[in-house]
């Protein structure tokens, strides 16, 4: 069973990570959280978001947002590289945060056909 | 929504969206008495008086004014269904308290579901402004969170770290089926 004591060791093996990174070059992927999205299946959505950032050890900025008027195109995703335009994925299923993630965010490629908007 | 938790997480992104920097979240389960009970309080804004009057209707709620939108509405018929109420309580600039009841063995009531994950997900979005303290009693068990205790252990570590939200997620699944004794939700 876990206990708040192994906060300390996690916290100290964090710092050390946190010292190699380059900060405020982060990319950034915002959840789009409303009553449409969260009932269309957004909560899914950023846990899978959340388990693809910690599986490939990504130094991402994941948020949250609320309604953004595109209900009908929930659950969605916005993605923002550092100096790039941001992107925003609609009508998303588990498979498509995958895809995004490994190709937009890791590779900077915009997955075309997931695309409803560019900023 | 098929899961009460659903129902929690889109109360909580109104509190988010009313700048509350703490929601209060208890959920009190009591089978023996045929008790469910859902409390939020957060801290943001408030609601006005007069919008308050009109909280239950969904078609009243414009989008321009949507502080408050169709969620408040979807937990109220939910709760009704299943012999229950929906309570909502506002004060501007004070906050807003939400107290939701069910017959817990009621047909219809849906299942509590991934509350877990609607409680990381939420701290790992949005952990390093909005603090979040949670507790969750079933039968005479009871199991207590919150962030700020594990800020202070965290020291200058983001709450929003991946690897220190992973352990949340953990810890308050562990915990979760402790208190529920391995029940299902």
């Amino acid at each position: 069973m876990k206990s708040l004591s192994e906060l300390k060791e996690l916290r100290n093996k964090v710092q050390k990570e946190m010292k190699k990174r380059d900060q405020g070059t982060r990319a950034e992927i915002i959840v789009g959280m409303g009553t449409c999205g969260i009932a269309a299946g957004a909560r899914d959505i950023l846990k899978a978001v959340l388990a693809e950032v910690e599986k490939r050890d990504l130094d991402v900025r994941v948020t949250q947002t609320g309604c953004i008027g595109m209900c009908e195109k929930e659950p969605l995703i916005d993605v923002k590289l550092p100096g790039k335009e941001k992107i925003t994925y609609g009508n998303l299923s588990k498979a498509d945060v995958q895809k995004i993630i490994s190709e937009h965010v890791v590779n900077g490629n915009v997955v075309k056909d997931l695309v409803i908007a560019r900023h | 929504m098929r899961e009460l938790s659903l129902h929690i997480l889109d109360i909580i992104e109104n509190s988010r969206r009313a700048n509350s920097d703490l929601i209060k979240i208890e959920i009190l389960e009591k089978p023996d008495s045929d008790l469910l009970k859902i409390i939020i309080e957060d801290n943001g804004s408030g609601i006005s008086e007069e919008k308050l009057e009109q909280i239950d209707d969904p078609f009243i709620t414009s989008r321009t004014t949507r502080d408050v939108g169709l969620g408040i509405s979807l937990f109220k018929s939910a709760a009704e269904s299943c012999g229950g109420g929906l309570d909502i309580k506002s004060k501007i600039s004070e906050g807003t308290k939400v107290e939701v009841d069910f017959e817990y063995n009621h047909i219809d009531r849906a299942p509590l579901g991934d509350i877990t994950t609607t409680l990381s997900n939420f701290i790992a979005a949005n952990g390093e402004e909005v603090d979040i303290v949670y507790q969750h009693q079933y039968k005479d068990k009871t199991f207590s969170f919150d962030s700020r205790e594990i800020k202070t252990e965290l020291d200058d570590v983001s709450i929003q770290s991946r690897q220190v939200t992973a352990w949340i997620r953990e810890y308050i699944g562990e915990n979760l089926e402790e208190i529920r004794g391995g029940e299902a939700f």
